[in-house]
């Protein structure tokens, strides 16, 4: 696949989590109006209306702005308010992280992104944002703390292709509607054991229900428990190739494979999971902030549950591009 | 029936031309903005400098000698004109501000200063920018001359008045190896 190929699946990508986020709000509506206002009368299906409405407001704002979410929600703190206040020592790595992010920007040809600092010891790192014209990248202090120079620029040449690539644009809409489902359906579940529950004995008495509403009941049963974890398995699946292409492209950027090679073994040994991360937004970081067991296996189940490959056959994979065949991957 | 043929093979032949010829001009635009690009690092790395030398100087008195080559190639960099003479007058600047940090490794009141430092990392940053301001100049340089030159465009892009972009690159061999210099080396 190609940049633009790239490029373009991503922004189909992106439309299609949306409007599935739209659909499944519509089907919870659906559900709404079946159950609820069958028994109290009236004709207007208002809960399905408030629901497109919900669902098309919430998708559009995940959209513009859910970059702005996932950074809250991982505490991270933007360079620029970091340096007065930061040490000399500090100070020198805090300028280190905007130099070379200013140098991937240039050598990618796009306009500086926003550069974040996540307070936590873990080495990690992820990008946000909608593409190119709108992103940030964000390091734990970790990962400042442990990478030299040129693997900074690794790591940061792997962020700056999946800003390029437009990657960013759907996982971040991912991470922003993987929080809602799983906010949504379990406010769901829960009016559905108080209302749901105590209407429907009612009902058996006096009508049994049609097909349909027998039908619909099951779909929105269906969509409130699987929601959350088709939504995960969402957020694994857009994740594990993206990473041997931003890998690949990043080390295009930086000519120098090596670098990130370095990091990714350093970021592996590093065994503490990043605790600021969570599962939410997992899946847009570098390495696997919950550092899950699946990640170490190939093949189609691992392909279906893991956020990340495996970071051998990775740092194998970049070793291969330096002719430099050597490490422990088998 | 031959009439309408012609006819549309006419409008082919000019619905191409329009096309390569939209897909030259903005080739060329991304060229000049690439251009662009590394002036703006190299007029940077013109700015520090200065600030360099002048942080050095009480430390290193006895290598004028380094200190003067280095303001030299800065001010013969100043006057370059085009990407190829750039490259030249750049490669040479390069080479002497290498030296020169080679040299201050030897003096251990420079290792420590944060200011030296500082600056080091801003030249070092500098450095690489013009580097990868350059690759991809150069990529989309390429990318435009081989647009030219490849037939059948190359029947009309001359007479269009498209000139081939030069490319930046380092002219001799010794200024080919970058100097990695790094007094924070622990």
């Amino acid at each position: 696949m190609n940049l633009y190929e790239q490029q373009v699946a991503n922004r189909r990508g992106t439309w299609m989590v949306m409007l599935a986020f739209v659909l499944f709000l519509f089907v919870l509506g659906l559900g709404f109006d079946a159950f609820y206002l069958s028994q109290v009368g009236g004709f207007v299906p208002i809960g399905s209306i408030v629901a497109l409405g919900i669902g098309s407001v919430s998708a559009f704002v995940s959209y513009a702005n859910g970059d702005k979410a996932v950074l809250l929600s991982t505490g991270a703190v933007p360079v620029a308010e970091l340096l007065p206040s930061a040490s000399e020592s500090d100070a020198l790595k805090l300028r280190q992280l905007d130099n070379v992010v200013e140098e991937m920007a240039i050598a990618a040809g796009l306009p500086k992104p926003a550069v974040y600092v996540v307070p936590d010891p873990d080495p990690n790192a992820f990008a946000t944002g909608r593409g190119p014209g709108r992103s940030s990248i964000a390091v734990t202090r970790g990962l400042l703390d442990t990478l030299d120079r040129e693997e900074l620029q690794g790591v940061i040449g792997h962020e700056m292709s999946h800003i390029r690539n437009l990657d960013v644009r759907l996982m971040t809409i991912v991470a922003a509607l993987v929080g809602g489902v799983a906010l949504l359906s379990d406010w769901a579940r829960r009016g559905m054991w108080w209302g749901g529950g105590r209407s429907r004995r009612r009902d058996d008495g006096e009508r049994g229900g049609g097909i349909a509403g027998v039908i619909f009941f099951v779909v929105w049963i269906v969509a409130i428990i699987l929601a959350p974890i088709l939504a995960q398995l969402l957020a694994m699946m857009v994740s594990r190739q993206r990473e041997y292409l931003a890998d690949a492209s990043g080390a295009e950027l930086t000519r120098n494979p090596v670098g990130l090679a370095h990091a990714l073994e350093k970021i592996d040994a590093a065994v503490a999971p990043t605790q600021s991360i969570n599962r939410g937004s997992a899946h847009l970081c570098i390495a696997d902030p919950l550092g899950r067991r699946v990640n170490l296996r190939e093949g189609s189940w691992s392909d279906a549950f893991a956020s990340h490959p495996p970071m051998a056959k990775r740092i194998a994979a970049l070793r291969a591009m330096a002719f430099e065949p050597r490490g422990d991957a088998t | 029936m031959p009439g309408l043929v012609l006819l549309v093979l006419v409008i082919l032949l000019v619905v191409w031309a329009v096309a390569s010829y939209n897909r030259l001009v903005s080739l060329r635009n991304q060229v000049t903005n690439g251009w662009k690009q590394i002036d703006v690092q190299l007029k940077r790395r013109h700015d520090l400098i200065p600030n360099l030398v002048n942080t050095v100087r009480g430390a290193m008195d006895f290598e004028r000698d380094t200190l003067t080559t280095v303001m030299d190639a800065r001010a013969k960099a100043l006057t370059a004109t085009g990407p190829a003479d750039a490259a030249q007058k750049e490669g040479q600047l390069s080479a002497a501000l290498g030296r020169l940090l080679a040299v201050a490794e030897n003096y251990p009141t420079l290792k420590s200063n944060e200011n030296v430092k500082m600056l080091q990392e801003e030249l070092a940053s500098t450095e690489n920018k013009v580097g990868f301001a350059r690759q991809f100049y150069n990529d989309i340089a390429t990318k435009f001359n081989i647009s030219q030159q490849v037939f059948p465009t190359n029947l009309f892009a001359g007479s269009f008045g498209f000139k081939p972009a030069e490319l930046f690159e380092v002219a001799n061999a010794a200024d080919r190896e970058v100097p990695t210099v790094d007094l924070s080396r622990k």
